[in-house]
């Protein structure tokens, strides 16, 4: 573990504009840095409004964040897009990009905003799209490929970016089995570089199987954080979810289920 | 371009004849940029000898060398009007391109934030008001079409509600409607034997009567608008994907969008206060610049820039030499505009995801 890529935040609370709701009510947590982390908590409870205050693209109402030891407002905007990256939930993009422009695009933060990506460029986008097994398809139009390829695009995009901290909003969401383990396997590598993966996810059993720390959300709160072991229990994930949950041991594995 | 060189091995040896369709289809696409830009100058060539001058359809190069009077009608008439005819085809194409791209949306067009109606505005009230002096006329369309871009501008960050694009395209619908009322009133107020012809031709859109100064005009705004947009040409993809993400690259959405935008709609005022309102340029252009180039907005926007000024060119050719009396631009760009977009829609080339 690294504290290089550290996520803290204090006090945050945030509201959308012209709208009553607080989405994020007095939040503090840490995420330690170079481990995947587990954002959990029902529908609406600010998990993805969460992700983009730590983006930087929503200014809380009040609070702090620091990332990698420093507060996010003392970043400039290419620093900021240097350090932390997105891979948001379902990107629509009404053009026909093939996979490698739309890749090369994750390269704009070291690019000035009259530059044009050049051959270092290119090589960085393609390893990514090694990394996320799209290489064979490079030229292929984004609009032809299925659900689960677009999403890897999309990661492979945020891989060009070479960030420290990376930030998924469900990325699992349209993924198969196979695909599911290709981005697993991204994910864990990635951590192991030192890069702070913070994702979210419907499915406690991914973030068990995946993650090392995890937090529960309800109602713009965080319940709960620690690491999974000790965060993903019966009795925690009941209280986040308001339904009873199960959870079996299974060797090292554990499985958990509605009761 | 993998399918070209996969399928080198089958080609024909040399010399043989005829080449596929496939073949030809594949050469072209590897000498695109050579063809696009051979395709221009032959275009722009043609033009200065189209004509009804000395006699209908065709000059020939000798005429121009022996005859003192063609030369004068090629320098001060039509080469000032294919220029000009050329800047309007780039202009409105690269436009409807950017705007496209920056609104995420294939179905945009330059006139729309009030650009138009606002510029048909500016031109009745000169014709009403200011009998119709062709500088205060342009003038005051320009003056109009940009405070049509302002007022929508202004009133889509006064909405409350919405994202960015759906505000700035409602505050355009409402800005046009507007500006589309008070012409109303104008044609309504104009005499019918002198001023109303005038509104009406001006509507249309064409290139009758454009001189040097008019080129001069809006050569500036022209030069400028093109110039920005060009240089920040690979910037647009990234213009183009979801705010987030946009800004997770480093990207202001917000700013670089409003600076795209200014710079290209101003270049389009400019060009619709000389030409009037010239439909479909900027709709259909940038569709069949993708078409060739794919997305990418690094080949998409010259060719957008080289495919706009053919298509003006030949559009305003027909214009000018048809018929012995001049037919407005707007009407042969719609006619040739409709016709294309019917053909792609049935070979299934426009590809609008929702």
């Amino acid at each position: 573990m690294s504290d290089n890529g550290m996520i803290s935040a204090s006090g945050l609370s945030f509201q959308y504009n012209g709208s009553k709701r607080t989405v994020l009510q007095d939040l503090s947590v840490e995420i330690p840095g170079g481990t995947v982390t587990a954002i959990l908590g029902p529908n609406g409870s600010g998990k993805t409004t969460l992700l983009r205050v730590l983006l930087g693209v929503l200014p809380p109402r009040e609070g702090m964040i620091r990332l990698a030891g420093r507060p996010q407002g003392s970043y400039s905007r290419r620093e900021l897009s240097q350090l932390v990256g997105l891979v948001p939930q379902d990107e629509h993009i009404p053009f026909d990009f093939s996979i490698l422009e739309y890749v090369l695009l994750g390269r704009a933060p070291y690019l000035g905003p009259l530059a044009m990506p050049g051959a270092k460029d290119q090589q960085v986008a393609l390893a990514a799209l090694n990394v996320a097994g799209l290489a064979d398809m490079q030229h292929r139009p984004l609009p032809n490929l299925s659900g689960g390829e677009r999403q890897l695009a999309t990661v492979a995009r945020a891989l060009a970016q070479e960030p420290r901290i990376l930030l998924m909003d469900e990325p699992t969401a349209h993924l198969d089995l196979g695909n599911q383990g290709r981005l697993l396997a991204i994910t864990r590598d990635l951590a192991s570089q030192g890069v702070t993966v913070v994702l979210t996810t419907h499915d406690p059993n991914l973030a068990s199987s995946l993650a090392s720390y995890a937090i529960l959300m309800r109602d713009g709160q965080v319940l709960d954080a620690g690491p999974t072991g000790v965060v993903l229990t019966e009795e925690r994930l009941s209280a986040t979810y308001g339904v009873p949950v199960q959870v079996l041991e299974a060797g090292e594995r554990r499985l958990i289920l509605l009761s | 371009m993998t399918s070209a060189r996969s399928r080198e091995g089958q080609r024909l040896p040399p010399g043989s004849w005829p080449l596929s369709r496939q073949s030809v289809a594949d050469l072209i696409r590897e000498h695109q940029w050579l063809l696009l830009g051979l395709a221009f100058v032959l275009v722009f060539l043609l033009s200065i000898f189209v004509g009804r001058y000395p006699a209908p359809y065709w000059m020939s190069p000798s005429t121009l060398w022996e005859d003192q009077m063609a030369r004068q009608l090629v320098l001060n008439l039509r080469l000032p009007r294919i220029l000009t005819a050329c800047m309007l085809g780039m202009t409105m194409a690269a436009c409807g391109t950017v705007l496209q791209m920056i609104f995420r949306n294939p179905l945009v067009e330059p006139g729309l934030l009030g650009v138009s109606q606002g510029a048909a505005f500016g031109a009745a009230f000169s014709i009403l008001f200011l009998s119709g002096a062709a500088l205060a006329q342009e003038a005051l369309a320009t003056v109009f079409a940009l405070l049509g871009l302002g007022l929508s501008y202004f009133l889509a960050r006064r909405v409350r509600y919405g994202g960015w694009i759906l505000r700035l395209i409602l505050s355009g619908i409402a800005v046009s409607a507007l500006f589309a009322a008070g012409v109303g009133v104008l044609k309504y107020l104009a005499d019918p034997l002198t001023q109303l012809p005038d509104i009406v031709f001006w509507m249309m859109g064409g290139l009758w009567g454009v001189t040097w100064t008019d080129f001069w005009y809006i050569l500036l705004p022209v030069i400028v608008g093109l110039t920005i947009v060009y240089l920040m040409r690979w910037r647009l993809n990234l213009l183009s994907l979801d705010d987030d993400t946009g800004f997770s690259l480093g990207a202001a959405p917000g700013r670089e969008r409003a600076l795209v935008l200014v710079a290209s709609v101003t270049a389009t005022a400019a060009v619709v206060a000389v030409a009037g309102v010239v439909g479909w340029i900027g709709l259909l252009i940038p569709h069949v610049a993708r078409r060739f180039t794919g997305a990418d907005a690094r080949r998409a926007l010259p060719a957008s820039l080289l495919l706009g000024g053919i298509f003006a060119l030949l559009c305003d050719d027909i214009a000018r030499t048809l018929l012995a009396g001049e037919i407005p631009l707007g009407i042969i760009t719609s006619l040739f505009g409709a016709i294309l977009f019917m053909a792609m829609m049935l070979s299934k080339n426009i590809r609008v995801q929702r």
